[in-house]
């Protein structure tokens, strides 16, 4: 790897962090998993003049869930930490099914989960699910800090509304109002390809009825798509078959794939419902479920 | 007491890889390893585009910075008479571009400084104008009215078409299809691939003023012709030139070319007096090397409704890029193409080829296939399935009812190659037993009323390995046979060389249990050099299968020799005449008091400290080994398949693999070499191209796109053997490099097909992506892949 020059600093602190970026402006880069960062500086499509390296800041590598029900995941988690923690099955099952899928477990075993979000690359599994569980990022600057959620978090491609000196400390997903079930699918035709179409579900239910829902479409449009209208076709009533086919179509809808190599943009967008109604479908409780539920 | 040949590592030993050794450890000696003092750094700027004018070169800018010690250009190359260079194939390719670019990561302009990172950022400093010009990517828009000449460089050429072909018997084929029940027709793409070996291509040449010597490290295959090249190219007297090719991280035909960049290292040293060297990186490798396949299969046969194929017709389309520097035997233009067909017992057959220019990187290599078979077998194999789909015949049927029967051997194909031996019937019933065929059918049949795909598909065939013989084979008019030479020591220990070139088959391995078969030295007590043209005996390399049939004869030829002498010197120790001396496996004995015996290595220092009046001392001598025919194994490849009608993604079930190739010298390396083919057959089925947008851009120049399968998605092979030595090869050996990577993709193919079978589908173009599949389950229409691919 023969990238640009670049100045190369290790801070101890996020304070010492956030004064790095503030001098470097915009020509400094973060660098925590570098999964993403470092391949773009090897074809030099990346030239960062600094490089902060926050690998050696203690007490970012936390993650957990609070008493209320709300999970924290702070920028040094990596991927693997979240594949590895059998008890989000439960707890963060959209998380939880994405965490296997991510890239490939060497990818896996380097890169972060809050890196993952601010690289806003379109193809992001960890975005889909953030919007598809209303996730938010709580970013740090030489101001103090403040919390954005993920869908206004992410601009764009490879662009998110951070300030060139402002360190996204921590993700968050706020505590579930009821059961919470989730699910993502990827289509992939390897294990660390970029997906042709992804897509993330989450839903909260009070006993049959739906009471939140949120899904997040990967890899098929310019940015993470939050299929909101989708989401909420099956909200306020029991998961059908009816209500999983019209939130399958209303994500097809409102993605917006190209053409290439992978698949038209056809398949893309049919891809999309079929996950859709695949991971809606895998959520309709059991007969079972509802009774154990009800009576707890 | 007899020696135990498998527990001195002789022939069937499943002997651990003696050069793993160094390769576990991390002690591998690749290219980029060597370090020379006073070493110089080059990097290479190439084309964003793929077909333009180069209107200006500005170069001031890398000279401007420190560290920047020299910058060529095509003019400059031009200047020095070394604009363009010989392919393989008899063409002519630019070394670096002057009047325009051909092919999207063209060579245009190198930068040597004093380290990779300079040189980088020298070769950012570099302007170039260029004037784009309308792009080719397939042979359609080759012949198109208003294609542009993309070989303006070439006095008589008008067009793009490289060559026209024909091999086989026109009248006769004609006269089968006249008399033909049914004429099944299959039309299809086999798309672009890449070696992609793990290792780039890369070089240090080290010109020495001094004593006028040229030696050169490099990444190939076959370092005697690159010698003889770089002689003719260069005008370097050959005796001053040394080609090493040290440990390679695997090549797979993609080392056999000559590249640009080894040309303009060397011409950096001569002009900079300083070892210069060069290691492509990975992008480099994959967007400008020798690809691989990129044919336009178009196929008939005429069928006898009880089964009997009469005869077949065969049209391939082959794009060949910007150059035509396919690695084959000067007289095939398309390779053994017409190898196809070989193990069906078929009167009559035709074959016509034609060759085009595109803006593509040049090099039709033979990937991990003996010169275009895989192309051939994949056509044939696919063709057999239509046919039997069209006859309604059962395929593994199909296939007995025209197999060339066991005692029909040598057999005289219709495209006129004999093959040797085989028993294809045998493995057909080995393959169908292992996967439960009639089971399965039956499976298929329940799954099929809930609304499941299940396919099994069945690929059987036999290919030629192991070029020349030298009166047919030839590369740049060099005859393709090979050579080894055996030092033995006094204390019996020996230092075998041959003019092969490992680069993963295991030669260090499996050589020395061909030594230790012939003479009952143990293999431990034999090492194995090749790649230096200093030392090494001359050969033509490794790729094509070739080692085992070719090289590998020559081991055991030059083993006999050494034999034979020694029979002399022990009948010289045992005071008897050479006729009443016998031997068995590592000892001479008296016929006839067989308790006096000598040892080969009692022999050896015998040769050396009391040889009989008027022998030569010294135990040493080398071979030369013209075969007399190539080998023909016989693989039969089944696989099973479930396909999603919903998301068209097709997972494999079972896998069953019965190889047939001959003598086995080590059952374990042909085991890896059998799963390392079928997963690269299982990538090309299932995932692997590299395809080119309207624009000529090459979508697949990276690993994020042209994916090499994990073993987290491939699946798992069981593998069954059938022995039929080779009646030709001394130790009945006949080539296994290739064959899994050659029969396995229509395998798969076949097998989603299957699946799909009642829907009117006859093909999908592999890669079969799930959207091509998908569309396929729905449309109920065969699938293109021809570039250029779809974008927006």
């Amino acid at each position: 790897m023969y990238p640009s020059r670049f100045k190369y600093e290790t801070p101890s602190t996020v304070e010492e962090a956030i004064g790095l970026l503030h001098d470097g402006g915009a020509d400094a880069k973060i660098l925590a998993g570098g999964q993403s960062l470092i391949p773009m500086m090897k074809l030099r499509f990346a030239a960062p003049g600094t490089i902060v390296d926050i690998n050696n800041i203690p007490g970012l590598d936390y993650m957990r869930t609070e008493s209320d029900g709300t999970f924290r995941v702070g920028a040094l988690v990596r991927h693997v930490d979240l594949e590895r923690a059998t008890e989000l099955k439960d707890s963060q099952p959209t998380i939880a099914a994405a965490a296997h899928l991510v890239a490939d477990p060497i990818v896996r075993t380097r890169g972060t989960f809050v890196g993952s979000l601010c690289h806003a690359d379109p193809q992001g599994d960890w975005a889909s699910c953030m919007v598809a569980l209303d996730g938010s990022v709580v970013a740090q600057g030489p101001k103090g800090r403040r919390t954005i959620g993920v869908d206004e978090f992410v601009k764009g491609p490879f662009t998110t509304v951070l300030a060139p000196d402002e360190l996204a400390v921590e993700a968050v997903v706020p505590k579930a109002q009821g059961v919470r079930s989730g699910g993502y699918l990827k289509l992939e035709r390897r294990i660390g390809d970029f997906a042709t179409a992804g897509v993330a579900v989450a839903i909260e239910r009070n006993g049959d009825v739906v009471s939140r829902a949120g899904i997040g479409l990967t890899g098929v449009g310019s940015r993470t798509i939050n299929a909101e209208e989708a989401a909420a076709a099956v909200v306020g009533q029991p998961l059908t078959p009816d209500t999983i086919e019209r939130a399958g179509d209303l994500a097809a809808a409102i993605s917006d794939p190209r053409s290439d190599h992978r698949g038209s943009a056809d398949y893309k967008r049919h891809i999309v419902a079929t996950f859709v109604t695949r991971l809606l479908t895998s959520m309709q409780p059991t007969r079972e479920q509802s009774t154990e539920e009800r009576v707890a | 007491m007899t020696l135990d040949e498998v527990k001195i590592g002789g022939l069937g030993a499943s002997r651990r890889r003696v050069e793993d050794n160094r390769f576990i450890r991390g002690k591998g000696n690749y290219v980029d390893d060597v370090v020379l003092p006073g070493m110089l750094h080059m990097e290479i700027v190439r084309s964003p585009l793929a077909h333009a004018r180069i209107k200006k070169i500005d170069i001031s800018g890398a000279y401007k910075i420190p560290g920047v010690r020299l910058v060529m250009t095509g003019e400059m190359m031009a200047a020095r008479n070394l604009g363009w260079m010989p392919t393989l194939s008899y063409d002519t390719q630019a070394i670096l571009a002057t009047d325009k670019v051909r092919f999207q990561g063209q060579e245009v302009a190198c930068v040597i400084a004093d380290d990779p990172y300079i040189a980088r950022d020298g070769c950012e400093a570099i302007v170039i104008e260029y004037e784009p010009l309308q792009p080719v990517v397939n042979p359609m828009q080759a012949v198109a009215p208003d294609a542009p000449l993309i070989r303006d460089d070439k006095v008589n050429q008008t067009d793009n078409i490289v060559f026209d072909w024909e091999v086989g018997d026109v009248i006769g084929t004609d006269q089968a299809f006249a008399e033909a029940d049914v004429v099944s027709e299959i039309d299809m793409h086999y798309p672009r691939s890449h070696p992609s070996p793990i290792e780039a291509c890369g070089s240090i040449a080290d010109y020495d003023r001094s004593t006028s010597k040229l030696t050169v490290y490099m990444t190939t295959q076959a370092p005697h012709i690159i010698r003889a090249a770089v002689s003719l190219v260069a005008e370097l007297p050959e005796h001053m030139i040394r080609i090493i090719s040290p440990d390679l991280g695997g090549g797979f035909g993609n080392k056999v070319p000559v590249y640009p960049g080894y040309v303009m290292s060397i011409l950096a040293s001569i002009l900079l007096e300083q070892p210069v060297k060069w290691i492509e990186d990975k992008s480099g490798n994959l967007i400008s090397t020798g690809f691989g396949r990129d044919v336009y299969l178009k196929g008939q046969m005429a069928l006898r409704n009880d089964g009997k194929i009469l005869g077949v017709r065969m049209h391939t389309d082959s794009d060949h890029g910007a150059f035509f520097a396919d690695a084959q035997p000067s007289k095939f233009k398309i390779g053994l193409m017409h190898s196809a067909f070989a193990c069906y017992d078929i009167p009559n057959a035709h074959l016509t080829a034609r060759g085009y220019y595109t803006n593509k990187a040049p090099g039709g290599v033979a990937y991990r296939c003996s010169f275009r078979v895989t192309e051939a077998m994949f056509f044939q194999e696919r063709m057999v399935q239509a046919a039997a789909d069209d006859l309604g015949m059962d395929q593994a049927e199909f296939r007995r009812k025209n197999f060339v029967r066991d005692d029909d051997f040598p057999h005289r194909t219709p495209f006129g190659f004999l093959t040797d031996s085989g028993q294809y019937e045998k493995c057909l019933d080995v393959g169908l037993e292992a996967i439960g065929y009639d089971d399965f059918l039956k499976q298929k049949e329940e799954a099929a009323a809930r609304g499941r795909l299940l396919g099994i598909g069945i690929s059987t065939m036999t290919e030629p390995l192991g070029a020349g013989n030298s009166r047919e084979y030839d590369i740049l008019g060099i005859k393709m046979f090979d050579s080894a030479e055996l030092r033995v020591h006094m204390t019996g220990k020996a230092i075998l060389r041959t003019g092969a070139k490992t680069q993963g088959q295991g030669h260090e391995t499996t050589w020395a249990q061909i030594v230790a078969h012939e003479l009952g030295i143990p293999a431990e007590d034999v090492v194995v050099e090749e790649g230096d043209t200093d030392t090494a005996p001359f050969g033509m390399g490794t790729y094509a299968s070739r080692s085992t049939p070719v090289a590998g004869a020559a081991v055991s030829m030059v083993s006999r020799k050494i034999r034979a002498k020694s029979r002399k010197i022990a009948a010289h120790l045992l005071e008897v005449s050479e006729e009443d001396i016998d031997w068995e496996l590592g000892r001479f004995y008296v016929r006839s008091a067989p308790d006096r015996g000598v040892t080969i290595q009692e022999c050896a220092m015998a040769a050396y400290s009391n040889v009989p009046d008027g022998m030569e001392p010294g135990l040493e001598n080398n071979a030369y080994y013209d075969p007399p025919n190539l080998t023909w194994p016989f693989a039969c490849y089944i696989a099973t398949v479930e396909v999603d009608p919903l998301t068209g993604v097709w997972d494999v079930l079972r896998v069953v693999a019965v190889d047939d190739c001959g003598v086995r010298i080590n059952p374990m390396i042909v085991e890896g070499q059998i799963m390392g083919g079928l997963t690269e057959a299982y990538a090309m089925a299932n995932m692997q191209f590299i395809t080119f947008d309207a624009d000529g851009n090459c979508v697949g120049g990276n690993y994020m796109d042209y994916l090499l399968p994990t073993a987290w998605e491939t699946p798992g092979f069981e593998l069954h053997e059938v022995v039929t030595p080779c009646p030709h090869h001394p130790i009945g050996a006949k080539g296994i490099g290739e064959c899994a990577t050659v029969g396995g993709p229509a395998a798969f193919v076949n097998a989603v097909i299957d699946a799909l079978k009642g829907t009117g589908v006859r093909n999908i173009d592999m890669p079969l992506l799930p959207d091509r599949v998908y569309e396929a389950v729905t449309q109920h229409h065969d699938v293109s892949g021809a570039p250029p691919v779809k974008t927006d």
